[in-house]
């Protein structure tokens, strides 16, 4: 009978030890904000023929939040050939993050699209390649034909299959993984 | 009928004494245990020739005593002689309480005591600890789907969710050893954190009548309880080796037991799983390895009057996602659910890489019941649970190590019931329950916490009575009141803030401005009000019972502070903090009959929730990863109605016959459009054999057969994709509502016991998917993505010692 006194008395205490306890748990304390890190605000995709040079740039501050991104795009001349380089940056970050490193450090897990719509005349070569001797898409060639307008689309792939048929010639039809990055720029070439 | 058994009276001993011989004492003669009245129980007056036997209703009378000391002894060939020193002075009424010898109260200890035993009149379904040790290599889900109107929620083939009758999640309550589990149950990929091998017995109720574990039991109640230890010296032990040939690997579970006859007992189970990759007929489904270990230790006392325990039990597991469900955009989806086929596909592995799981469970009780003479019982329990969950993405920058989703869910809870249980046919238990939860999203994680920081306090309090009418009536009621507070800490991106128009009717909550983020505060007060009636009548083997209970339940944080981008759907998820909490109203029946060849169940069931909170589409979002469908949490009134039915039947001793079929409806009343995720029509069926000869080898072979759904809403959406061969953009329809098609799986089982010197023991072939069938289930969110599990062989071992 004492046991079970005993027993009551420890279970009383206990559990006025467990709120005591918790009540000293609640802190007020705000807790810290996050920037995500791994987000890409914004993507510049600079082609240059020597003298100018014409910018493609896609930004959303919100990430994945409702604001829908921002494009714009400079008409491109006809019968040129561009060198083009791309970069990746967080703005959301101060300073601004450079994630185009990041990126090309994980190079093998990485591919760069671009994808005219059929009514524009440009072709696209990779002037670059991961260990394995597959494109990346950080450097690249693009050329124009004579005047058209269409769309080009570039996407950031990450951990696609860069050994699937087409994907090193710029396909990504077979190259599955998942999408970073996707936005379609309306072109003039003029 | 009231009369004497018999009464027997020789001569009068004293009789020298000049006082008068002719007082009597009566009484009842009854179980100390559980109350129930002792027949044939002998009343001895000691050095007298004066004693009786208790009647039928356990009654006893001993006429012609005269005044004065004596020494009575009770016998009864159940339970151990009992002596009292009574002083006799005037006729009594004396009601002597018996104990049972050791052996037959390790019966009433080991085999009583079940759920069903104290709420008659619930509808219920029960797994005996065979069936769960069949299901040792696997989880509570997989067990629990073999029961009618039972299915299970996959994500995967390893985390499994109970749905009963159409409902799963916050909508079921899990109590683990009588703690209600707070395991971050809202989440659809969150699979109950319990350790199959650690139950003895698990209990479905398929209602909202068990209010003394909770009110807000929308869908049902699974109570899974735990091996109980005998009351004699002795230790005993199981331990079950299971090997697969799917996922190549396997699981070893352990349970001992050291008791006394004093009736302290030592406690300790244990288990590790260990599997690589799953296959799918055709291909290796890429990073589904799981790695599982679980420990449990429990001290405690049993004594009949007043016992205590305490246990502890860890439940870590880390569960690989299928590489391929981890997708970037709609372009992504579009891709995956056209090529059939899962778009990452490597050599069998044991690695388990991100995407996955990693989550650890822990659970801290103590508990201690006293009975009160003349009253019942009270019992006092503190539960202290820490829920660790983290999830790794597949990330950029070497960030895949860490965490992309860090919660730390820590919830203390108290609980005080008293029941009473004196009256020989009324029993009653009140409650009151005390829970504080605090939420703790870590910020090191580097990605926008899905759930916020948040306290939750508690309070909850109800009662439930049993009556029983007559021999064929029995009737329960209870009533529960939950009153609920949760103070959290949000952040909400300011264009998220604007989109959901919180700016005007939430501007009082905001509690800083961080340009681009704002913090917040937001509190709710819930009250919440769940009631329950239950009758049951009874007569010839037929047993017939009814119940109506309202459910309430607080919306889940998901529900209110979802707030991102699911990346294994393709989807961004929003909660709502309008949300209100949902009320359920339930009426079911059930009709069944134990024949001597044949047995049947049916029940039906018609479940109306006002308010339900549901996901529904909520047009497109344009991102720079390309575009999102939005999914919204609103509230409609929805129904879900069916019925379960099985039956079974004996042919002769040794061959059986089993089927079971299950149909829910359920129906989405505002919008009036089905629900989504309803389970298909399900039936089962079996056939085992046992030989006498071959040492009594048992042959199972059952047969599951699924039903297209043919119910579902349409969610599906039309968006422009990229054709990556013209560089256009075309309209592509992207159907993510069709249910897969009907499939067929036959399993087949061969078992047989093994007598050894030191062990019962037991050796199980089990072979699931015979056929090697593919097929894909509508209740598997990773449908899109690739097939189920093909053919699975597993060699079990079972040792009792």
């Amino acid at each position: 009978m004492m046991n079970s006194m005993k027993t009551i008395k420890m279970m009383a205490f206990l559990a006025v030890f467990a709120l005591a306890f918790t009540s000293c748990d609640d802190d007020d304390d705000a807790p810290a904000p996050i920037n995500e890190e791994e987000v890409i605000t914004t993507m510049n995709v600079m082609l240059s023929d020597g003298t100018t040079t014409k910018m493609l740039t896609v930004t959303d501050d919100d990430g994945d939040g409702p604001n829908a991104p921002v494009i714009s795009a400079d008409d491109l001349d006809a019968n040129t050939t561009y060198q083009g380089t791309i970069q990746f940056l967080n703005e959301l970050e101060t300073p601004v993050e450079d994630k185009t490193a990041e990126i090309a450090e994980e190079d093998l897990d990485h591919q760069v699209f671009y994808v005219p719509s059929s009514g524009l005349s440009a072709t696209i070569t990779y002037n670059d390649q991961d260990a394995n001797g597959n494109p990346v898409g950080l450097d690249f060639t693009l050329t124009t034909g004579d005047a058209s307008t269409g769309q080009l689309t570039v996407i950031l792939l990450h951990e696609g299959d860069k050994d699937a048929a087409g994907v090193s010639d710029g396909d990504p039809t077979n190259a599955g993984g998942e999408t970073d990055i996707e936005a379609t720029f309306d072109i003039s070439i003029l | 009928m009231y009369r004497y058994l018999s009464l027997i009276f020789v001569f009068f001993l004293f009789s020298a004494s000049a006082q008068e011989c002719n007082l009597s004492m009566s009484g009842y003669i009854i179980d100390l245990h559980d109350n129930s009245l002792l027949e044939n129980a002998s009343i001895r007056i000691e050095n007298t020739n004066l004693y009786a036997v208790s009647d039928e209703k356990g009654f006893y009378k001993i006429s012609g005593i005269c005044p004065g000391k004596y020494k009575v002894t009770i016998s009864h060939i159940n339970c151990e002689d009992l002596t009292r020193n009574i002083k006799i002075e005037r006729s009594e009424k004396i009601t002597f309480s018996l104990e049972h010898h050791l052996e037959s109260l390790n019966e009433v200890l080991i085999k009583g005591e079940l759920y069903n035993v104290k709420d008659k009149s619930a509808i219920t379904a029960q797994i005996s600890h065979e069936t769960i040790d069949k299901f040792s290599n696997a989880t509570l889900g997989d067990a629990l789907s073999s029961l009618p109107g039972i299915s299970s929620l996959n994500t995967g083939n390893a985390i499994v969710k109970p749905v009963i009758q159409g409902l799963h999640s916050s909508r079921v309550l899990v109590i683990n050893n009588n703690v209600r589990m707070e395991d971050q149950q809202w989440g659809i990929d969150h699979a109950p954190n319990i350790d199959i091998n650690s139950a003895a017995n698990i209990t479905v109720i398929k209602g909202s009548s068990a209010l003394e574990y909770g009110g807000d039991a929308i869908g049902g109640v699974i109570i899974a309880e735990h091996q109980k230890a005998p009351l004699k010296d002795t230790i005993m032990g199981k331990t079950i080796l299971t090997g697969m040939s799917n996922g190549r690997g396997g699981n070893i579970a352990t349970n001992l037991i050291k008791a006394y006859k004093s009736g302290f007992y030592l406690k300790g189970q244990g288990s590790f799983k260990r599997t690589g990759d799953f296959e799918a007929p055709d291909y290796v489904l890429s990073n589904t390895g799981v790695q599982e270990q679980n420990l449990a230790f429990e001290i405690g006392l049993n004594k009949i009057k007043y016992g205590f325990n305490v246990h502890y039990s860890l439940f870590d597991t880390e569960i690989g996602i299928l590489r391929a469900s981890h997708i970037g955009n709609v372009r992504d989806l579009a891709n995956s659910i056209n090529s059939l086929e899962p778009s990452f596909v490597s050599d069998f592995t044991y690695d388990i890489n991100p995407p996955k799981q990693d989550v650890r469970h822990q659970i801290l009780k103590v508990n201690g019941f006293r009975k009160l003479k003349d009253f019942g019982k009270i019992d006092l329990q503190y539960a202290y649970q820490n829920n660790r969950r983290k999830e790794f993405d597949v990330r950029r920058g070497g960030r895949s190590g860490r965490a992309a989703l860090d919660m730390e869910l820590q919830t203390h809870n108290v609980l005080a019931k008293l029941k009473y249980d004196k009256a020989e046919n009324f029993e009653s238990k009140f409650g009151v329950e005390l829970t504080y939860q605090n939420n703790f999203p870590n910020p090191e994680t580097g990605v926008r916490r899905l759930i916020p920081d948040y306290d939750m306090f508690k309070i909850g309090s109800f009662w439930t009575g049993n009556y029983q009418l007559n021999e064929n009536w029995f009737a329960n009621a209870g009533i529960r009141y939950d009153f609920t507070y949760v103070d959290a800490q949000k952040f909400y991106q300011q264009s998220r803030w604007d989109d959901l128009g919180y700016q005007d009717e939430f501007e009082d909550i905001i509690v800083e401005d961080l340009g681009t983020q704002l913090l917040t505060n937001p509190t709710f007060n819930f009250n919440n009000v769940s009631a329950n009636l239950g009758l049951q009548y009874s007569k010839n083997d037929w047993v017939w019972n009814t119940n109506l209970g309202t459910a309430s339940r607080a919306p889940n944080p998901s529900e209110l502070f979802s707030d991102g981008l699911h990346h294994s759907i393709a989807a961004i998820e929003l909660g709502d903090l309008r949300i209100e909490s949902e009320q359920s109203y339930k009426l079911s029946t059930q009709l069944k009959k134990t024949f001597t060849k044949w047995q049947f169940d049916l029940s039906l069931y018609y479940n109306y929730i006002n308010n339900y909170i549901l996901l529904e589409p909520s047009g497109f979002e344009q991102t720079i990863r390309g575009a999102f469908p939005v999914f919204e949490y609103k509230q409609t009134n929805a129904l879900l109605t069916g019925f379960d039915f099985a039956l079974g039947y004996d042919f002769n001793k040794n061959l059986n016959y089993s089927t079971n079929f299950s149909y829910v409806y359920g129906q989405d009343l505002t919008r009036e459009r089905p629900l989504i995720n309803m389970p298909p029509a399900n039936w089962f069926n079996r056939v085992s054999y046992r030989f006498n000869k071959f040492n009594d080898l048992k042959l199972d072979l059952s047969s599951q057969l699924v039903f297209e759904q043919t119910r579902f809403p349409d969610d599906n959406f039309s968006t422009p994709i990229l054709n990556p061969d013209t560089g256009n953009f075309d309209n592509i329809l992207i159907d993510i509502s069709q249910p897969p098609q009907a499939y067929h799986l036959l399993n087949f089982r061969a078992e047989m016991p093994l007598k050894l010197n030191f062990a019962e023991a037991q050796i199980a072939l089990n072979i699931t998917n015979l056929l090697d069938t593919s097929y894909r289930s509508y209740l598997n969110r990773q449908r899109f993505y690739a097939d189920e599990l093909g053919r699975n062989i597993m060699l079990q071992l079972k040792l009792n010692y």
